[in-house]
Protein backbone atom coordinates (compact mmCIF):
# COMPACT_ATOMS: atom_id res chain seq x y z
CA UNK A 1 0.00 0.00 0.00
CA UNK A 2 1.42 3.82 -0.75
CA UNK A 3 1.19 6.56 1.77
CA UNK A 4 -1.64 7.68 0.40
CA UNK A 5 -3.23 4.55 1.09
CA UNK A 6 -1.99 4.37 4.86
CA UNK A 7 -3.47 8.34 5.39
CA UNK A 8 -7.00 7.16 3.70
CA UNK A 9 -7.04 3.97 5.84
CA UNK A 10 -6.53 6.07 8.83
CA UNK A 11 -8.65 8.95 8.10
CA UNK A 12 -11.57 6.64 6.94
CA UNK A 13 -11.11 4.47 10.08
CA UNK A 14 -11.18 7.47 12.64
CA UNK A 15 -13.49 10.25 10.91
CA UNK A 16 -16.19 7.28 10.24
CA UNK A 17 -15.89 5.66 13.31
CA UNK A 18 -16.58 9.35 14.74
CA UNK A 19 -19.30 9.31 12.90
CA UNK A 20 -20.90 5.98 12.94
CA UNK A 21 -20.19 6.29 16.82
CA UNK A 22 -22.45 9.65 16.98
CA UNK A 23 -25.25 8.49 14.74
CA UNK A 24 -25.21 5.13 16.99
CA UNK A 25 -25.42 7.28 20.44
CA UNK A 26 -28.18 9.72 18.96
CA UNK A 27 -30.61 6.78 17.79
CA UNK A 28 -29.45 4.91 21.36
CA UNK A 29 -30.75 8.14 23.07
CA UNK A 30 -33.73 8.75 20.87
CA UNK A 31 -34.91 4.99 21.58
CA UNK A 32 -34.42 5.63 25.24
CA UNK A 33 -36.43 9.05 25.13
CA UNK A 34 -38.86 7.47 22.97
CA UNK A 35 -39.74 4.63 25.37
CA UNK A 36 -39.39 6.84 28.15
CA UNK A 37 -42.53 8.53 26.77
CA UNK A 38 -44.32 5.40 25.89
CA UNK A 39 -44.10 4.39 29.63
CA UNK A 40 -45.68 7.56 30.73
CA UNK B 1 -30.36 23.23 21.25
CA UNK B 2 -27.35 24.05 22.61
CA UNK B 3 -26.12 20.33 22.49
CA UNK B 4 -27.77 20.40 18.76
CA UNK B 5 -25.35 23.74 18.34
CA UNK B 6 -22.75 22.44 19.66
CA UNK B 7 -22.64 19.10 17.37
CA UNK B 8 -22.94 20.92 14.07
CA UNK B 9 -20.16 23.61 15.00
CA UNK B 10 -17.69 20.17 15.81
CA UNK B 11 -18.78 18.71 12.74
CA UNK B 12 -17.84 21.94 10.72
CA UNK B 13 -14.58 22.15 12.79
CA UNK B 14 -13.79 18.62 12.15
CA UNK B 15 -14.46 18.81 8.59
CA UNK B 16 -12.27 21.86 7.88
CA UNK B 17 -9.82 20.55 10.01
CA UNK B 18 -9.30 17.68 8.27
CA UNK B 19 -9.56 19.15 5.01
CA UNK B 20 -6.22 21.10 5.85
CA UNK B 21 -4.50 18.54 7.01
CA UNK B 22 -5.30 16.47 4.09
CA UNK B 23 -5.14 18.81 1.12
CA UNK B 24 -3.41 22.47 2.44
CA UNK B 25 -0.63 21.69 4.48
CA UNK B 26 2.19 20.45 2.89
CA UNK B 27 3.71 16.96 3.52
CA UNK B 28 6.74 16.25 5.30
CA UNK B 29 10.16 16.39 4.09
CA UNK B 30 10.98 12.83 5.62
CA UNK B 31 8.07 11.07 5.79
CA UNK B 32 5.67 12.14 3.13
CA UNK B 33 2.51 11.93 3.32
CA UNK B 34 2.01 9.43 5.70
CA UNK B 35 2.54 12.22 8.46
CA UNK B 36 -0.87 13.52 7.67
CA UNK B 37 -1.91 10.92 9.96
CA UNK B 38 -0.11 12.34 12.67
CA UNK B 39 -2.97 15.35 13.44
CA UNK B 40 -6.35 12.50 13.97
CA UNK B 41 -3.77 10.37 15.52
CA UNK B 42 -1.86 12.79 18.52
CA UNK B 43 -5.99 14.68 18.92
CA UNK B 44 -7.03 10.95 19.60
CA UNK B 45 -4.70 9.83 21.95
CA UNK B 46 -5.31 13.42 23.86
CA UNK B 47 -8.64 12.72 24.19
CA UNK B 48 -8.86 9.37 25.12
CA UNK B 49 -6.40 10.61 28.24
CA UNK B 50 -9.11 13.21 28.92
CA UNK B 51 -11.71 10.89 28.61
CA UNK B 52 -10.11 8.73 31.16
CA UNK B 53 -9.32 11.45 33.13
CA UNK B 54 -13.00 12.28 33.38
CA UNK B 55 -13.78 8.93 34.39
CA UNK B 56 -11.12 8.95 37.58
CA UNK B 57 -12.47 12.56 38.67
CA UNK B 58 -15.91 10.96 38.25
CA UNK B 59 -14.96 7.80 40.35
CA UNK B 60 -13.92 9.94 42.77
CA UNK B 61 -17.03 12.32 42.57
CA UNK B 62 -19.26 9.08 43.67
CA UNK B 63 -17.22 7.47 45.94
CA UNK B 64 -17.32 10.74 47.58
CA UNK B 65 -21.07 11.94 47.21
CA UNK B 66 -22.72 8.62 46.41
CA UNK B 67 -24.04 10.94 43.63
CA UNK B 68 -25.18 8.83 40.75
CA UNK B 69 -24.63 11.75 38.42
CA UNK B 70 -20.93 11.19 38.43
CA UNK B 71 -21.26 7.64 37.67
CA UNK B 72 -23.01 8.21 34.34
CA UNK B 73 -20.35 10.99 34.00
CA UNK B 74 -17.55 8.01 34.54
CA UNK B 75 -19.37 5.85 32.01
CA UNK B 76 -19.38 8.22 29.60
CA UNK B 77 -15.91 9.16 29.75
CA UNK B 78 -14.89 5.45 29.47
CA UNK B 79 -17.27 4.62 26.84
CA UNK B 80 -16.18 7.73 24.68
CA UNK B 81 -12.04 7.07 25.91
CA UNK B 82 -12.20 3.63 24.62
CA UNK B 83 -12.91 4.97 21.36
CA UNK B 84 -10.87 7.47 20.99
CA UNK B 85 -7.61 4.96 22.20
CA UNK B 86 -8.33 2.86 19.57
CA UNK B 87 -8.88 5.74 17.16
CA UNK B 88 -5.13 6.45 18.59
CA UNK B 89 -3.56 2.94 17.91
CA UNK B 90 -5.20 2.52 14.59
CA UNK B 91 -4.03 6.10 13.37
CA UNK B 92 -0.65 4.96 15.03
CA UNK B 93 -0.33 1.57 12.88
CA UNK B 94 -1.20 3.23 9.43
CA UNK B 95 1.58 5.63 10.79
CA UNK B 96 3.97 3.18 11.85
CA UNK B 97 3.92 0.75 8.72
CA UNK B 98 5.26 3.03 6.16
CA UNK B 99 7.64 5.10 8.77
CA UNK B 100 9.17 2.73 10.88
CA UNK B 101 8.04 -0.58 8.96
CA UNK B 102 6.01 -2.20 10.87
CA UNK B 103 2.45 -1.66 11.90
CA UNK B 104 3.06 -2.86 15.63
CA UNK B 105 5.85 -3.61 18.14
CA UNK B 106 5.60 -4.85 21.54
CA UNK B 107 8.99 -3.82 22.80
CA UNK B 108 7.73 -0.72 22.57
CA UNK B 109 6.57 1.15 25.32
CA UNK B 110 4.25 3.33 24.47
CA UNK B 111 2.83 1.30 22.52
CA UNK B 112 2.31 -1.55 25.08
CA UNK B 113 1.33 1.10 27.60
CA UNK B 114 -1.56 1.99 25.45
CA UNK B 115 -2.74 -1.04 24.46
CA UNK B 116 -2.58 -1.91 28.60
CA UNK B 117 -4.68 1.14 28.47
CA UNK B 118 -7.57 0.08 26.14
CA UNK B 119 -7.57 -3.48 27.81
CA UNK B 120 -8.14 -1.65 31.38
CA UNK B 121 -11.01 0.19 30.36
CA UNK B 122 -12.60 -2.37 28.12
CA UNK B 123 -12.76 -4.08 31.78
CA UNK B 124 -14.51 -1.39 33.10
CA UNK B 125 -16.86 -1.36 30.46
CA UNK B 126 -17.54 -4.84 30.81
CA UNK B 127 -17.37 -4.43 34.47
CA UNK B 128 -20.19 -2.76 34.40
CA UNK B 129 -22.34 -5.42 33.26
CA UNK B 130 -21.75 -7.63 35.94
CA UNK B 131 -24.49 -6.35 38.19
CA UNK B 132 -27.76 -4.50 37.89
CA UNK B 133 -27.42 -2.82 41.15
CA UNK B 134 -26.85 0.99 40.40
CA UNK B 135 -24.60 1.27 43.12
CA UNK B 136 -22.65 -1.25 43.39
CA UNK B 137 -22.26 -0.87 39.82
CA UNK B 138 -20.88 2.43 40.54
CA UNK B 139 -19.22 1.90 43.54
CA UNK B 140 -17.36 -1.35 41.62
CA UNK B 141 -16.18 0.84 38.55
CA UNK B 142 -14.89 3.87 40.33
CA UNK B 143 -12.71 1.57 42.28
CA UNK B 144 -11.42 0.19 38.67
CA UNK B 145 -11.71 3.66 37.08
CA UNK B 146 -9.44 4.93 39.80
CA UNK B 147 -6.93 2.68 39.77
CA UNK B 148 -6.71 2.16 35.62
CA UNK B 149 -6.05 6.31 35.58
CA UNK B 150 -2.26 5.74 36.66
CA UNK B 151 -1.63 4.30 33.06
CA UNK B 152 -2.18 7.35 31.63
CA UNK B 153 1.36 9.30 32.41
CA UNK B 154 2.78 6.02 32.09
CA UNK B 155 1.55 6.13 28.80
CA UNK B 156 2.45 9.72 28.22
CA UNK B 157 6.19 9.56 29.81
CA UNK B 158 7.02 6.36 28.39
CA UNK B 159 8.66 8.01 25.59
CA UNK B 160 10.78 9.90 27.99
CA UNK B 161 11.09 7.38 30.35
CA UNK B 162 12.30 4.47 28.19
CA UNK B 163 13.76 3.85 24.91
CA UNK B 164 11.48 2.35 22.49
CA UNK B 165 10.40 3.68 18.54
CA UNK B 166 7.51 5.86 19.11
CA UNK B 167 9.35 9.46 18.82
CA UNK B 168 9.18 11.86 22.03
CA UNK B 169 6.44 14.55 22.81
CA UNK B 170 6.54 17.33 19.80
CA UNK B 171 4.51 19.45 22.05
CA UNK B 172 3.11 17.76 24.73
CA UNK B 173 6.48 18.02 26.46
CA UNK B 174 6.49 20.58 28.92
CA UNK B 175 10.26 22.15 27.70
CA UNK B 176 8.61 22.36 24.70
CA UNK B 177 5.47 24.08 24.96
CA UNK B 178 7.35 27.28 23.76
CA UNK B 179 10.07 25.69 21.08
CA UNK B 180 8.26 22.66 19.44
CA UNK B 181 9.94 20.05 17.88
CA UNK B 182 7.95 20.40 14.37
CA UNK B 183 7.60 23.64 12.04
CA UNK B 184 5.08 25.70 13.05
CA UNK B 185 2.97 25.31 10.59
CA UNK B 186 2.37 21.33 11.30
CA UNK B 187 1.63 22.56 15.32
CA UNK B 188 -0.64 24.62 14.14
CA UNK B 189 -2.55 22.27 11.97
CA UNK B 190 -2.29 19.71 15.05
CA UNK B 191 -3.81 22.57 17.30
CA UNK B 192 -6.88 22.91 14.93
CA UNK B 193 -7.67 19.01 14.80
CA UNK B 194 -7.03 19.02 18.66
CA UNK B 195 -9.69 22.34 18.76
CA UNK B 196 -11.98 20.42 16.58
CA UNK B 197 -11.64 16.63 18.02
CA UNK B 198 -12.07 18.11 21.19
CA UNK B 199 -15.61 19.82 20.20
CA UNK B 200 -16.96 16.61 18.68
CA UNK B 201 -15.71 14.96 22.52
CA UNK B 202 -17.22 17.50 23.77
CA UNK B 203 -20.52 16.66 22.02
CA UNK B 204 -20.13 13.18 22.55
CA UNK B 205 -19.75 13.44 26.07
CA UNK B 206 -22.99 15.28 26.76
CA UNK B 207 -25.40 13.17 24.73
CA UNK B 208 -23.49 9.75 26.31
CA UNK B 209 -23.95 11.36 29.69
CA UNK B 210 -27.94 12.29 29.08
CA UNK B 211 -28.03 8.44 27.67
CA UNK B 212 -26.59 7.01 30.65
CA UNK B 213 -28.72 9.30 33.13
CA UNK B 214 -32.13 8.22 30.77
CA UNK B 215 -30.75 4.53 31.52
CA UNK B 216 -30.59 4.58 35.41
CA UNK B 217 -34.04 6.39 35.49
CA UNK B 218 -35.54 3.60 33.52
CA UNK B 219 -33.99 0.93 35.82
CA UNK B 220 -35.22 3.09 38.64
CA UNK B 221 -38.76 2.98 37.19
CA UNK B 222 -38.24 -1.06 36.34
CA UNK B 223 -37.09 -1.72 40.12
CA UNK B 224 -39.79 0.30 41.73
CA UNK B 225 -42.54 -1.44 39.32
CA UNK B 226 -41.20 -4.64 40.33
CA UNK B 227 -41.03 -3.69 44.01
CA UNK B 228 -44.89 -2.81 43.75
CA UNK B 229 -45.82 -5.42 42.12
CA UNK B 230 -44.40 -7.72 44.49
CA UNK B 231 -46.11 -5.81 47.26
CA UNK B 232 -49.23 -6.04 45.64
CA UNK B 233 -49.02 -9.62 45.24
CA UNK B 234 -48.36 -9.80 49.28
CA UNK B 235 -51.19 -7.96 49.87
CA UNK B 236 -53.13 -10.36 47.70
CA UNK B 237 -51.96 -13.15 49.56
Amino acid sequence: MTDVGFVIAAYAVILGGLGLYTVSLWRRLRATRRRDDEAR
Amino acid sequence: MKTRILGFVALVAVAAAAGVALFVVPADLNQGDAQRIMYPHVASAWLAYLSFGVTALAGIGWLWRRDLRFDAAALAGAEIGVMFTAFAIWGGMMWGRPVWGVYWQWEDPRLTTTALLLALYVGYLLLRRLTDDPERRATRAAIVGIVAAVDIPIVHFSVEWWRGLHQTATIGSPDRVLNPAAPMVFVGTLLGMLGAFTLAWLYLIIRRYQLARAEVQREEAARLDRLVSARTAEAVR
